[in-house]
């Protein structure tokens, strides 16, 4: 029973629980057991607490035997990126500056979700402050892809993508910030949903590039993708840029799943050159089933698209220099070099050199240079423009088609240590990811197949801002016809991890 | 090595060289809460005890902005005849400093809230218009304490306290354009600047406006250039002058300090300086030509400002009386000259009187008393005229019962006397020390009687025609009832009796 649970979508573990046929506490500790028998090797998790976790699912259970209406997925258990503050776990961020600290409070995100019965399985790896494409930025050492062990998992939110791949958790919550969520979705063959910036509430949420930081989900289906999006969305009083409007019908959207009459484009700037063949082949192969579904497939331009990659690598450090700059030992975290001897301002320079990495660091200076006077319209200033021009390509895209759609990455998963010497090789895996950033709308990464060297590739569906539901209703769409065709989940091609003994 | 040129004597100073000012003022709002979060903002509370995530800039925690604190700004801007702009954002500015819990103050740069307005100030009967560039919003940082130091200055210290409490409390900056053309009275016009700013600012009700407790505080600014010379002189900063007496003598020593070093062939550096009270002199601070680059840019965890222009016509018709227009009314209404509201204004004595005449005493009587008997025993105490412990309405009372005819004025003095002393209210005093003017005639008439047959020198003076010498007698009928018998009704009784009349 308990191998079987781990495999279930959450939107089954929710009605098994809710029907009575299985206790929270059962689903978490299977849960549990498969993280004990797999993370050794996956080293998805940053922290996991068995006690804290069955507190959570006992309390769960407390209140559906007192007869408390809980949520949808009440009892379904939920890995947190290390992102989001947890007030009865710690949070680093996946950063050695931030080792050990215990927030003192709950983001929005997780108080929401325990408030709906959510049970937190534990927090997952991610590159340092969101900053990377692999885990690899990770103080504590990469996450690796249960497809292959020795490629990586995606990023910055890989820990959570790779616990969701693993059958380590049926939900987990990441960041997306330049394709933080999609991308690592994309590698290892599950659904990842960027929200409309200001959809998903960003307090409580460790800032990178607060202009662009947008929350999401990670599942292995499109609709438990959208239960856990509904179940955490909603205007947040406490986060300014949080939008104050309904909830865009996605679990709707996600049931409905079909794509007759739909207008979709294919953003003509978003593949060729730099593409993997692979990859190209089964988008290509995802183009013709939409049509063959019912939908109107046209190309589109987007001309500015090829400019967004770098506005985003000013824009994004720009931000995060001054972010970071409250990490100085002062209040919680690090302290080196604190001997008595030593100022103040030293210890915070010793603290930071020691308690960033160097990704960090690079982006740090990147940003302050970026800012400096003299330099700020050249840079800041220029970026800022061609957001503009971004959003008024999503605009005029958006006037001919309802969504856009790309390959989600370049390239399927690459080997650990194979980028890490190559900035920008690595900033490249954002390339199709960081336009919806930079204009805030929303967009999903669904598996569309498998490349040629085995590894899963996803599908981009980009709809226009506060239009969510849209991406829910195509990747829905695709994700039926696919698994039809496939018979089952892509992820059941994955290979089998060995489970250690315990 | 470089000596320090001697200063240049005021008149001198004047005489050779023009003085360019400017004033930079943060004022503390009196909101409620913190201008991004909930935390309270009393005055005075222990260290680190209202705070939260948000104002300790914890990781993951936002600000949102605090209503009523743009309210407050959107104010003072409209009383400083500013525009209200349309649209504006919040921006970062970055420097590292352990007080500031974020590394970054959130503030505005290139898009205040108010821009373009003036307010006029008077001194020696002339009116200066200072010109108002702009009025915007920013947080207050924390507050530090470094312990075991000689000075209480971070060198030397053994280890420093850092108190969070003030750290994102509202802070408004208002920034003049040069004020220039003041002459030798550059530094009675900064100072009537301070003072009317903090006038309009209190009239408002947004802040308590205390320099002694932070919660106004004055940056200047002054150059000078040659007299008859086209470009401004290099200006110094003065920061932090915390009261209406130090802004003139900050000024003042700066005149005299820069023409100085300009006489022995200096320049004057680019510089933050700082005043120190004791001596009325600034010394260097941190030269601007090291200064950091703070990095401004928008704020991206603030929506943009936008007040509506309905909001903004909403306030402007919530706006009090200002100090301008309520002097030029009371000075109608009690027919004052310009020279006797300018003392009234500088006695502190405006609200007091008001009070005490909106309590029922007429205007003259009222001004009579603050003026006179209660500033002089405010000057005896060396306290303000307002911090006396007596209210308007107590002086009101005392001024009705003169105007009903049971007290006279010898009389009045010693219930103020009695209220000052803390004997009770004016009723109560009269009581106590059985002050009454005696009006039972038959009463006075026997006191009289019994007056001349104890004087009958005096007496016989007076009936042969030394008027005069009646004063002897009055007096001693007054001292024989202590003071309580009405002096003009007892002088009349006495001449009458002895056919002087
Ligand atoms: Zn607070």
């Amino acid at each position: 029973m308990s191998g079987e649970l781990t495999r279930r979508s959450a939107a089954e573990l929710a009605e098994l629980i809710a029907s009575g046929q299985v206790s929270a506490v059962d689903v978490a500790q299977a849960h549990l057991d498969r993280i004990a028998a797999v993370d050794g090797e996956v080293r998805a998790f940053l922290h996991v607490d068995a006690e804290t976790t069955l507190a959570q699912a006992r309390a769960v259970d407390e209140r559906r035997a007192a007869g408390e209406r809980l949520g949808p997925l009440a009892g379904v258990p939920i890995a947190h990126k290390d992102v989001f503050t947890t007030a009865d776990m710690p949070t680093t961020a996946g950063s050695r500056i931030l080792q050990g600290w215990r927030p003192p409070y709950d983001a929005t995100i997780t108080a929401r979700l325990r408030a709906a019965g959510l049970v937190i399985i534990g927090k997952t790896n991610m590159d340092e402050f969101a900053m990377g494409s692999s885990t690899e930025n990770s103080a504590y050492g990469p996450t690796r892809n249960p497809w292959d062990t020795s490629r990586i998992p995606g990023g910055s939110s890989g820990g959570s993508s790779a616990a969701v791949a693993a059958y380590e958790a049926p939900l987990a919550t990441g960041t997306d910030t330049g394709g933080s969520i999609r991308q690592p979705a994309a590698v290892t063959g599950i659904v990842g949903v960027k929200p409309t910036y200001g959809g998903s509430s960003r307090y409580g949420l460790i800032a990178f590039a607060s202009s662009l930081d947008t929350p999401g989900p990670f599942a292995r289906n499109v609709l438990d993708a959208a239960l856990l999006h509904e179940a955490f969305s909603g205007h947040d009083p406490m986060d300014s840029t949080s939008i104050d409007r309904p909830v865009p019908p996605v679990v709707e959207a996600a049931r409905r799943g079909d794509v007759a009459g739909l207008r979709v484009g294919v953003v003509r700037e978003l593949g060729g050159e730099g593409y993997q063949p692979g990859v190209l082949a089964r988008f290509n192969d995802s183009v013709e089933l939409l049509e063959s579904l019912g939908a109107k497939v046209v190309e589109v331009s987007c001309p500015h698209f090829g400019y967004a990659l770098p506005a985003y690598y000013l824009i994004a450090p720009s931000e995060c220099s001054s972010n970071l700059a409250r990490f100085d030992a002062m209040r919680y975290g690090l302290r080196v070099g604190d001997d008595g001897t030593r100022s103040a301002e030293e210890v915070m320079a010793l603290t930071r050199a020691e308690g960033f990495g160097p990704e960090v660091k690079r982006r740090i200076m990147l940003g302050t240079y970026a800012l400096s006077s003299g330099y700020y319209d050249a840079y800041y200033g220029k970026a800022q423009q061609v957001r503009t021009l971004i959003t008024r390509d999503f605009d005029a895209a958006f006037e001919q088609v309802d969504v856009l759609v790309s390959p989600t990455t370049p390239t399927t998963a690459f080997p650990i240590g194979d980028r890490v010497d190559d900035p920008m090789a690595m900033y490249l895996a954002d390339l199709a990811t960081i336009p919806a950033n930079l204009a805030g709308n929303a967009a999903i990464s669904v598996p569309c197949g498998l490349s040629d060297d085995g590894l899963p590739v996803g599908l981009q569906i980009m709809a226009p801002t506060l239009a969510d539901d849209r991406v829910y209703r195509v990747g829905a769409a695709v994700e039926r016809a696919l698994e039809d065709r496939w018979g089952g989940p892509l992820l059941a091609k994955a290979p089998e991890l060995a489970e250690a003994d315990r | 090595m470089t000596t320090t040129p001697s200063l240049v004597p005021y008149e001198e100073a004047l005489a050779r060289y023009e003085p360019v000012l400017g004033v930079e003022t943060h004022i503390e709002l009196g909101t409620a809460s913190k201008m991004f979060c909930g935390c309270a903002t009393t005055f005075g509370a222990p260290p680190n005890t209202q705070v939260c995530p948000v104002c300790l800039g914890l990781p993951g925690s936002l600000p949102v902005t605090n209503r009523a604190a743009i309210e407050g700004i959107i104010k003072i801007g409209l009383a400083l005849n500013c525009r209200i702009v349309e649209w504006c954002r919040f921006a970062r500015k970055n420097y590292f400093y352990p007080d500031m819990p974020k590394n970054y103050q959130i503030s505005q740069y290139d898009e205040p809230l108010c821009v373009d307005g003036y307010l006029e100030v008077e001194v020696d009967g002339e009116t200066y218009r200072v010109e108002i560039e702009r009025v915007h919003m920013e947080e207050d940082t924390g507050k530090s304490l470094h312990v075991g130091g000689a000075t209480g200055r971070i060198h030397g210290a053994d280890h420093s306290l850092v108190d969070y409490n003030r750290a994102g409390i509202p802070l408004v900056e208002i920034v003049t354009k040069p004020i220039t053309a003041t002459g030798d009275r550059a530094p009675l016009v900064a100072r009537a600047y301070a003072t009317e700013l903090r006038e309009l600012v209190r009239a408002l009700g947004v802040s308590d406006v205390r320099m002694e407790e932070g919660s106004m505080r004055c940056d200047i600014n002054v150059s000078l250039m040659p007299r008859g010379a086209a470009e401004w002189g290099t200006r110094t900063e003065t920061k932090n002058v915390n009261s209406l007496r130090s802004v003139e003598r900050a000024v003042r020593h700066e005149i005299e300090r820069q023409a100085g070093v300009l006489d022995a062939g200096g320049r004057i550096v680019q510089e933050t300086r700082h005043f120190h009270e004791d001596t009325g002199t600034t010394t260097s601070g941190r030269s601007k030509e090291e200064a950091q680059d703070y990095r401004y840019f928008p704020e991206p965890d603030l929506v943009p400002m936008a007040p509506s222009r309905e909001w903004v016509e909403e306030l402007r018709a919530t706006l009090p009386e200002l100090p301008a227009a309520r002097r030029r009314r009371v000075q109608a209404e009690w027919g004052l000259s310009d020279l006797e509201l300018r003392d009234v204004v500088n006695a502190g004595a405006l609200d007091l009187i008001e009070d005490t005449v909106k309590a029922g005493a007429a205007p003259g009587p009222a001004r009579k008393w603050w003026m006179n008997e209660l500033s002089r025993r405010a000057t005896e105490q060396g306290v303000e005229l307002s911090a006396l412990p007596i209210t308007p309405e107590q002086v009101a009372r005392i001024q009705a019962l003169i105007d009903e005819g049971s007290l006279n004025d010898k009389l009045a003095r010693q219930v103020f006397e009695g209220v000052l002393a803390g004997e009770g209210g004016p009723d109560e005093v009269v009581a106590a020390r059985g002050l009454k003017v005696v009006s039972d005639e038959g009463e006075l008439a026997a006191i009289v009687d019994q007056v001349i047959a104890d004087n009958a020198a005096a007496a016989d003076k007076v009936r042969a025609g030394k008027v005069a010498a009646a004063g002897a007698l009055v007096g001693a009928v007054m001292k024989a009832t202590r003071g309580q018998a009405d002096a003009a009704r007892a002088r009349e009784l006495i001449l009458e009796r002895l056919g002087a009349s």
